[in-house]
């Protein structure tokens, strides 16, 4: 008898149906489109963000533009484009009467969801490094590849500038997995993709509003929308790296508890809709 | 996880139930069915067959009984599925795929190399020539016909076929019948759920008939006619007095008028029948017409579904 196909075919044909999708190209569209228009208000206004890390620098150097786009990102931004696949990737099979298709083949269902997982992931982290990579690109040609100053005061050389932004996105990608992760979870109990989708974001916002009751702002180090500021320790010298170890288990501490939710309520739902 | 086993039935169902809340969707069901049958699920709607398919594929668990697949619990592990394919209600593809994809899809996640008869389990149903069109402009037809293609793709020994031919205009009916002779002929065990009486009657050897998720029949088709014996009609030139033959002939039963003035009658055997015609001859009342008349499926359904429930009532 020979092998039955696992959760990497799962994966490689998620991936396939994420590209016939217009979902998906919403979002990496979005991930393109916005931090173009804000360089190009940059390079017309020649305005500044007095008010947020970095944002003084962006028409002295490209590099600041990148990071800037993190800072404003992580309130909606980012969560949204993450969610929209992640929040669909289960519940869009319920709505169309497509998991009772697939899930009569010969995958088992922990196949079946592991390769969903990790083909959400892969949409979520090719936006976010999409959106980098524009940000970069765009914002060195409007602003220059110039050196940029740490949240120290020091000044960084642009080819160290250049790393450390790369850097600061992979560190970017620990909440923005945590949130996919939730998305995943949340698609596959509300069974409805715009409820998943929805219900993500506002996942996503009302964490960062919990900071506002008095008495629970203990909380906070703790809170996942934090976790999307961990980057920052990298732009110190010397680097601080606690913000980012913090992230690390933070962000698992959410992730994992909701990828095996929802992974145990796949396996063991009724496929009874369409 | 046990192992294949060749002598095991296609499917064996013992005392199924499947419950939501209150609502009890399958009742107590046994039925088994044996290789090379074309197994008729009959029902109205609303009757569980759905529900009872969904458990044979492993969609949803039983809430009490078991159900076996060539032996195997399908509830347990897709390896269950291995030889067995079909689809319940409406087969459902992804629409922005064209209909190869969707078939090469489904096909890497059946493995065994079924991509390779991609193509000709499209030609099979005929839909070559639409193959890379989207799905989601193919009409309900051709879906009805790529579910098919996707089932013949895993080479199924049990088809399991909810409606198949539902939705379907007169022409789709006739080639998804003639598809489905043709797969049982080859050798294939077909369960098809119906609501409609002619398809069972044209396809099915066996039939298991149930009824607000209970069984009310199972058997041979043939037997369930049997038992519900023959009828004949008869109009003479003179039907007063060809009553009162009937009354008066051996082998000749409940000679009466029917709702529509005609006269009908039970014979036992066919000596019955030519004893009586010549009696007929012989008393004045000339014969137009006597013939026998089978119950049809649809008076059988219909005593089995409603008659339990004025019993019930």
């Amino acid at each position: 008898m020979t092998r039955r196909p696992g959760a990497r075919t799962v994966y490689r044909w998620e991936l396939r149906k994420l590209r016939s999708q217009k979902r998906t190209y919403l979002g990496l569209g979005a991930a393109i489109l916005v931090p173009s228009i804000f360089v190009i208000a940059v390079a017309i206004q020649g305005g500044k963000a007095e008010d947020v890390p970095f944002g003084r620098y962006i028409d002295t150097t490209g590099l600041a533009i990148p990071l800037v786009m993190l800072l404003f990102g992580s309130i909606w931004f980012f969560p949204l484009i993450t969610a929209l696949v992640a929040g669909d990737i289960v519940a869009n099979e319920d709505q169309n009467g497509t998991l009772k298709t697939i899930l009569t083949r010969s995958v088992e269902r922990h196949h079946v969801y592991i390769g969903k997982v990790l083909a959400a992931l892969t949409y979520a982290i090719t936006a976010i490094v999409l959106a980098g990579v524009v940000a970069t690109g765009l914002g060195v040609i409007v602003s220059g590849f110039e050196p940029i100053t740490s949240l120290s005061g020091t000044i960084v050389q642009p080819g160290r500038g250049l790393a450390l932004v790369g850097a600061s996105h992979l560190a970017y990608l620990m909440p923005i997995i945590a949130i996919a992760s939730i998305g995943l979870l949340f698609s596959t109990i509300f069974r409805n993709s715009a409820a998943a989708v929805v219900g993500t974001l506002m996942f996503s916002l009302l964490l960062q509003l919990v900071t506002i009751i008095p008495g629970l702002d203990g909380l906070r180090p703790y809170l996942l929308s934090t976790q999307f500021d961990a980057w920052q320790g990298l732009l110190r010298t010397p680097v601080d790296w606690a913000p980012m170890v913090r992230a690390a288990w933070v962000c698992a501490l959410y992730a994992v508890p909701a990828l095996a939710a929802g992974l145990i309520v796949f396996v063991r739902r009724d496929v009874a809709g369409g | 996880m046990t192992a294949p086993d060749d002598g095991a039935p296609p499917v064996e169902v013992r005392g199924l139930v499947k419950r939501y809340g209150d609502l009890v969707a399958v009742d107590a069901v046994d039925l088994t069915v044996e290789r090379g049958d074309v197994f008729g699920y009959l029902g109205p709607n609303g009757a569980g067959k759905t529900t009872s398919l969904r458990m044979m594929l492993g969609l949803i668990r039983p809430t009490a009984g078991t159900v076996r697949v060539f032996g195997r619990d399908p509830g347990v592990s897709v390896s269950a599925l291995e030889g067995v394919a079909g689809f319940v209600e409406a087969p459902r593809f992804y629409p922005y795929l064209d209909g190869r994809t969707n078939l090469r899809l489904l096909a890497a996640l059946d493995g065994s190399g079924a991509d390779t008869l991609v193509e000709e389990t499209l030609a099979t149903v005929e839909l070559s020539d639409r193959a890379k069109d989207k799905v989601g402009g193919y009409s309900h037809g051709m879906r009805q016909r790529l579910g098919i293609a996707a089932a013949l793709l895993r080479r199924p020994r049990l088809l399991l076929l909810d409606e198949p031919a539902t939705g379907l205009d007169p022409a789709g009916m006739r080639d998804m019948r003639a598809l489905i002779r043709r797969l049982a002929d080859d050798g294939m065990t077909v369960v098809l759920s119906s609501h409609l009486l002619t398809e069972v009657d044209e396809l099915c050897n066996r039939v298991a008939i149930v009824r607000r998720g209970r069984m009310v029949y199972e058997g041979e088709l043939a037997d369930l006619r049997r038992a519900a014996g023959a009828t004949y009609r008869l109009r003479t030139t003179d039907d007063d007095r060809a009553l009162s033959v009937c009354a008066g002939q051996a082998g000749i039963a409940e000679a009466a008028r029917g709702d529509d003035g005609v006269i009908e009658l039970r014979a036992d055997g066919d000596e019955a029948v030519a004893a009586l015609s010549l009696a007929l001859t012989g008393s004045g009342a000339l014969i137009l017409e006597l013939a026998p008349h089978m119950a049809s499926l649809e008076d059988l359904f219909f005593e089995l579904t409603e008659g339990a429930e004025a019993n019930a009532a």
